[in-house]
């Protein structure tokens, strides 16, 4: 498929869709924890009018409903809690900077050049016009997930785990116009109260070690030490 | 030199239009490069609530270092006299590699990209010989910074760089334009990457805030002033001039590549005068961003200065890879 | 129908009302009711389907197959509620949780049922994501309902890696989703398992290939196979016990029920392709992986509930093994032991909450001599622990060898495998058990009241269906592996 073909508002989705995969390079990269919740609202609004987008092209109303879902989850209330705890946990000046930023970054960009490599097969297939962002929306995946490895922050490896969603979400309304409404309403009610719960966790962990580093979250492997 | 096979007289004018034509984007490269240097400043001053330096600044600045003497320090060797001459022809002869006005002109065969980062390596690297050659403490400080800035921007300005000539299947600047040109307003992911990497690339090769202030001379951080500050008379000038050509050689680059419309397509008056006038508003606008941002911008330390060209590496890297996965390699 | 909605929805309004009930007597009492009230339901919904076949419709669909899980999820959520009302009653007198948790555990108990019911009836491949990934949210809180630095561990590492390994279940569901668009009339029902079922040999090959992978690992994580499964040990370990016994007894079932209904879909989309048999050989290979390594970690524990974990792990790479090598003697086989693991284990789990009580503690070296303290516990715990073992005459023996014939036939070198699997797990087992149940046991330890139940029906139901399977179970479990390998095995 040859990007000229397409109009130009198909043109903006594929923008988007990069953008929301650079936007997971900053999470990626952002050392402090103010700044990357600020990164992953922007990540949340850049998918929501990515979704728009689709909705507008294949005149799919529901995708409008899904993408306002977004906007309102991820770019709005979520990033709002994440903000309102980590100013109540008094964690605004904190820093959880990555151990090798130039390692991590290189390591991502292979995690991308991986999820092309997986989803090569499909795109040769020629089914759908937008179906190259599936192989974007992995790495989003997979990204979200290198985030929360390489993390020791609970705040932030809950914001490489919402922004791992965001990949999913973005695989949902390109590659599939979107799923059924019931099923987009289920996820995002998840979604929901997984956050609620996030945040209740880390008033516990908080609570019980005094920190947010979740490193010190290893009391449990010490009971596997006999040989 | 001359794309051509046609009898000698056509040859024959081809060659003197083609000299014609250099000589008139080489004057104005000369002369507008102090003109954006100039304009920079006034918007700079404007944002800072000066009323800063007069349009003509820069040129008077020149005029009166060349009427100075030169003094050399007395352990300098040959290569501290000559190197002025050379890092200021490298960047001329770079400059008149880059579409200015008008695309398509029989110049632009050597318009190449991978001449024009050799050009700008090669002036650089005697750059940084001068600086290491009195001596001193600082200009093997500023020669040591400049290469650790530069061995980490030339991979990311070559990956922009590529991602553009896989779009266009030309390294030729000229083709790259008109290929941009021939498929009007397409929106590229990977143009945007790239954008952003040359951006970045650009802000660090021209020592602009926050890789580098232009203004000071602060030991800690200067980077660029450190390498020239054993030269004084017409060798300073030709440095600082050579300097405000980088400037407007990547601000063309910029502009003309990524936002060619305007840009003369033939050769009549008509069409050259709009193309001047269109380059000339777009540097201008690029200009104001320039010293917005320079103004909202703090100078980073100088350490962090390998994360900011790591990033721009890294978005160039993101554009090559979106060129390949969401623009299906075409 | 009627019995559909209520088995799905009576738990769902027990989440509801439990959620504002004070008194502890009472909210007890009301789950219990709740939980006897589904398990009718599940009957009665057993007893329809069984007579007049598959029932389908308003996003459900129930046939032979998941109503066997249902009603086997509906009962042992029943004799799991028998057994937490006193045990739940003692943690709160010794003043580990507050009422106000007590509430939250109730409801949640209750919310949990609800999920997994609903994972194992609807019809809708993305109802199911949502469905699962709710089980998670409920039973997380619950985890850490001690509250101890430990239990808040359990419960964060649970909650990531969980959510991270459903988060790529749905990135196969949407691959499978837009297969289905491109070969379905009627794209929007391309979620309906139903519909993808008919059509499955219309889905594209290798989307639907790599699809699967997504899925086994998403869904495998949950079923806590091999090297997702460090959440389980934790998760269970330091959860109340009830839950322990729910998690091991139920979630990993319909977790591996998510698998094979996508496994059917797989191998139908495959059928033509060159390698038809590649989901059967993945679930294959991550289950003997996890089967060999959680035998092996059996030996490495100190913490009773954590060992017993290693060895639900091991079972779930058994049957996941098992499903993998497909055919209707192994289907039935793995549909047997999913049936006498989660019986034998929940048992095991409520025993094991008894003997920690005794003891006052999980670490295995300081409960000692059960069975002279208190004889009902110690003999439960010796017995069950002989079942999952695989000892004869209990059920878990003849399923193990229904397993293992499956695999004489289709890959006789892997038998020599499964064996010494067997082997080191029982190994595993019995050597830290012998002490628990004979040691010496330490000054004053005093019997607690231990409502043993639960336990002698389980394990009782355990060895009837060892000596003798039923023939309408006999002939419900043939019906659902008609259903899943194509082939009767009666």
């Amino acid at each position: 498929m040859i990007l000229t073909q397409l109009t130009l508002v198909e043109q903006a989705v594929f923008v988007l869709a990069a953008l929301v995969l650079f936007l997971s390079f900053s999470i990626l990269a952002q050392a402090r924890l103010v700044a990357g919740i600020h990164v992953f609202a922007w990540q949340g609004a850049v998918l929501a009018g990515a979704t728009g987008l689709v909705a507008l092209v294949d005149g799919e109303p529901h995708l409008l409903v899904s993408a306002g879902l977004t906007l309102a989850l991820k770019a709005l209330l979520i990033p709002w809690m994440l903000h309102r705890l980590v100013r109540r946990l008094e964690l605004e000046r904190h820093l959880d900077p990555l151990p090798r930023p130039a390692v991590a970054l290189m390591l991502g960009a292979a995690l991308v050049i991986f999820s092309y490599w997986v989803v090569v097969p499909i795109e040769r297939l020629e089914l759908a016009t937008t179906r190259n962002i599936l192989s974007l929306s992995l790495a989003v995946v997979l990204l979200g997930l290198l985030i929360m490895v390489t993390r020791r922050q609970a705040v932030t490896q809950v914001i490489g785990f919402m922004s791992m969603e965001n990949g999913l979400f973005l695989a949902a309304a390109t590659a599939t116009h979107g799923m059924p409404l019931v099923v987009e309403l289920g996820v995002a009610f998840d979604v929901l109260v997984a956050a609620v719960l996030f945040g209740v966790f880390f008033l516990q962990i908080s609570e019980s070690i005094e920190s947010l580093d979740v490193d010190r979250l290893n009391r449990l492997s010490a009971w596997e030490d006999e040989p | 030199m001359v794309p051509g096979n046609s009898g000698g007289v056509v040859v024959g004018d081809l060659v003197n239009l083609s000299s014609g034509w250099v000589l008139l984007q080489a004057a104005l490269f000369l002369f507008g490069a102090p003109l954006l240097m100039a304009w920079v400043r006034r918007v700079k001053a404007r944002l800072q609530n000066r009323r800063g330096p007069g349009w003509l600044q820069p040129y008077r600045d020149l005029n009166k270092l060349f009427a100075k003497e030169a003094l050399v320090a007395h352990t300098a060797s040959e290569l501290f006299r000559a190197a002025p001459y050379v890092v200021f022809a490298t960047t001329l002869l770079a400059c008149l590699g880059v579409p200015l006005v008008a695309v398509g002109q029989p110049f632009t065969a050597v318009a190449d990209v991978i001449v024009l980062v050799g050009f700008l390596a090669l002036g650089r690297f005697f750059l940084a010989l001068a600086g290491m050659d009195v001596g001193t403490a600082f200009g093997g400080m500023g020669a040591s910074r400049e290469m650790l800035v530069s061995a980490l921007a030339e991979p990311a300005m070559l990956l922009a760089v590529f991602t553009l000539a896989m779009t266009a299947h030309s390294t030729n600047l000229s083709s790259v334009i008109d290929h941009q040109l021939a498929f009007g307003l397409v929106l590229r992911p990977s143009y945007l990457f790239a954008l952003m990497a040359l951006v970045l690339v650009a802000v660090a090769e021209t020592g602009r805030i926050p890789v580098d202030n232009p203004t000071t001379h602060l030991e800690l951080t200067m980077i660029h002033e450190a390498m020239i500050l054993e030269y004084s008379g017409r060798h300073l000038a030709l440095m600082e001039w050579a300097a405000q050509l980088k400037l407007m050689l990547y601000g063309v680059l910029i502009v003309n590549v990524f936002l060619p419309w305007g840009i003369a397509r033939e050769v009549s008056l008509a069409a050259v005068s709009f193309g001047l006038f269109a380059v000339v508003a777009k540097l201008l606008l690029l200009g104001v961003l320039l010293a917005v941002t320079e103004t909202v911008l703090a100078k980073m330390r100088l350490f962090r200065a390998p994360q900011f060209l790591n990033f721009s590496l890294l978005l160039a890297l993101l554009g090559l890879l979106s060129h390949v996965i969401l623009e299906g390699g075409a | 129908m009627s019995a559909l909605l209520m088995t799905v929805f009576v738990p769902l309004m027990g989440t509801l009302v439990l959620a504002g009930i004070r008194s502890l007597q009472l909210a007890g009492r009301l789950n219990l009711g709740f939980c006897a009230t589904t398990l009718a339901a599940a009957l009665g919904l057993a007893l329809r389907i069984l007579q007049g076949g598959d029932l389908t419709g308003h996003g459900f669909h129930v046939d032979a197959f998941n109503v066997y899980l249902v009603v086997l999820t509906a009962f042992v959520g029943l004799t799991t509620a028998i057994f937490s009302r006193p045990y739940m009653a003692h943690v709160c007198r010794e003043g580990r949780v507050t009422e106000r948790r007590m509430r939250l555990y109730h409801s949640m108990f209750q919310g949990f049922l609800f999920t997994m019911l609903l994972a194992l009836t609807t019809d809708n491949l993305g109802v199911l994501w949502v469905a699962v990934e709710g089980a998670t949210l409920a039973t997380v809180l619950l985890v850490s309902l001690y509250r101890t630095p430990e239990s808040i561990e359990a419960a964060w590492k649970y909650f990531i890696l969980c959510g991270v390994g459903i988060a790529l279940a749905l990135f196969g569901t949407v691959l499978v989703y837009f297969a289905a668009q491109h070969a379905l009339a009627d794209p929007s029902r391309g979620l309906s398992w139903t519909v993808l079922y008919g059509e499955a040999a219309r889905l594209h090959p290798t989307v639907m290939a790599i699809a699967f992978v997504f899925l086994l690992v998403g869904y495998g994580t949950k079923v806590g196979l091999v090297p997702l499964h460090n959440w389980l040990p934790d998760a269970h370990s330091e959860g109340p016990t009830p839950m322990s016994a729910v998690l091991s007894g139920l979630l990993l079932n319909v977790a591996l029920y998510a698998v094979v209904r996508f496994k059917m879909l797989v191998d139908g989309a495959l059928v033509a392709s060159d390698q038809p048999g590649i989901a059967g050989e993945l679930m294959m290979g991550f289950g003997l992986i996890s089967f060999l390594v959680a035998g092996l970690f059996l030996h490495r524990q100190r913490d009773i509930k954590r060992m017993f974990s290693y060895s639900s792990i091991e079972h779930m790479g058994l049957m996941t093994f098992a499903f993998g090598i497909g055919g209707p003697l192994a289907t039935f086989g793995a549909l047997l032991h999913m049936l006498v693991h989660s019986l034998t284990k929940s048992a095991i789990f409520v025993t094991v909450g008894h003997a920690s009580h005794i003891a006052g503690t999980q670490t295995i070296e300081q409960i000692r001599g059960l069975i002279r303290t208190q004889p009902a516990v110690g003999w439960g715990l010796l017995i069950g622990v002989a079942a999952i073992a695989g000892f004869p005459p209990f059920g878990v023996f003849t399923s193990e060898f229904l397993l293992l014939s499956a695999t004489m036939q289709s890959w006789p070198w892997l038998t020599s495998v499964l064996l010494f699997g067997l082997v080191v797990a029982f190994a595993g087992l019995f050597r830290h058990l012998h002490p628990m149940v004979y040691g010496k046991a330490p000054e004053g330890q005093q019997p607690v009241a231990a409502n043993m139940l639960p336990v002698m029906v389980h394990l009782g139901l355990v060895l009837w269906l060892g000596i003798a399977i039923p023939a309408f179970l006999a002939h419900w479990l043939d019906q659902a592996t008609w259903l899943i390998s194509g082939g009767h095995l009666l």
